[in-house]
């Protein structure tokens, strides 16, 4: 009764099932490329403002606010305005993604997940935070990239593992970054808005579009 | 045939072979969570999760989260061994296939 075709097939069983119990694999890549669209609309508000500002085009506000405290509210306005876009966008199409593969989206995978990624990514806000306080800027954008990056790394076990490949990107970036200052806004730029869309696109030709094919046919 | 015989019969359920598989790569899982994994029937799971556990091959853990009972599996020493000669017999078959 056991013939190699069915031994391969409960080899792929066991596979999908190894997959399954320990690796998040809803992860959709269109939550991808709309968190990198968000990253770009919002590095491009962002450029705006500065723009204006070195031009002095807003000319007005600067000679009440000589500190730049105004603009440093308005980046900040915009900074959260965008991860908040980001996070919706990006869980919205995981959430629908979890929906069509029947796995659920909150269970052990997802929790070891969350907290391989939210380690580094908590001890880097603090590090950022801190040095925001110190009105340290320069290094900002980098330390972004860096410890995102290191975030994707280390989730990558947990998940589709082709995300620490994007962690590697964001990783290059950001050190690239750190002998470039002045340009912090366009590695932001290209590593959270660039490299998302294509890691994203990739991802979702390779795992979900054959899919969705799959169904129709 | 030796090749036949080394091809476990408890794992001749896809069911069985999956939660196996499950418990090889995780410490330890709770009921609820195979039953996502596996998508199968309280019922059904319960009755594969004893024929594993009769036959040795996995051991579980009674535990409490809040008031509810939660029952948590994990690979025994003999499941583990088990498994790891099914696995290298069905490599076997696929690889008479060439």
């Amino acid at each position: 009764m056991n013939n190699p075709q069915q031994s391969l097939e409960d080899l792929q069983h066991i596979k999908k099932m190894m997959e399954r119990s320990s690796r998040f694999i809803s992860l959709s890549g269109l939550s991808g490329v709309a968190a990198g669209t968000c990253a770009l609309v919002g590095a491009w508000f962002a450029s705006q403002k500065i723009n204006c500002w070195v031009k002095g085009d807003c000319q007005l506000s600067r000679i009440i606010d000589t500190g730049g405290r105004q603009l440093m509210n308005e980046l900040f306005w915009i900074a959260t305005l965008t991860f908040v876009a980001a996070f919706v966008l990006a869980f919205l199409f995981t959430f629908l993604r979890s929906k069509k593969t029947g796995v659920p989206l909150w269970g052990g995978t997802t929790v070891r997940l969350f907290w391989n990624t939210m380690v580094p990514l908590a001890v880097g806000a603090i590090f950022l935070f801190r040095m925001l306080q110190l009105q340290q800027y320069d290094l900002i954008a980098p330390g972004c990239l860096i410890f995102y990056g290191l975030a994707l790394i280390n989730g990558s076990k947990y998940t589709l593992g082709e995300i620490k490949y994007l962690g590697y990107g964001m990783l290059l970036l950001g050190i690239v970054n750190l002998w470039y200052v002045g340009y912090g806004l366009h590695f932001w730029a290209m590593g959270f808005g660039v490299l998302h869309i294509v890691y994203g696109a990739v991802m979702w030709s390779k795992y979900e579009r054959k899919a969705s094919e799959k169904k129709q046919l | 045939m030796s090749l036949i015989e080394n091809l476990n019969k408890i794992f001749d359920s896809r069911i069985r072979l999956g939660i196996m598989s499950a418990l090889m790569v995780n410490a330890e899982i709770s009921f609820n969570e195979l039953k996502d994994i596996l998508q199968i029937t309280d019922g059904n799971l319960a009755s594969h999760l004893k024929t594993l556990e009769e036959s040795g091959y996995i051991k579980f853990q009674k535990g409490f989260v809040g008031r509810k009972t939660n029952t948590t599996y994990s690979v025994t020493k003999a499941g583990e061994k088990a498994f790891k000669t099914h696995l290298a017999a069905l490599e076997k078959m696929i690889g008479n296939m060439k």
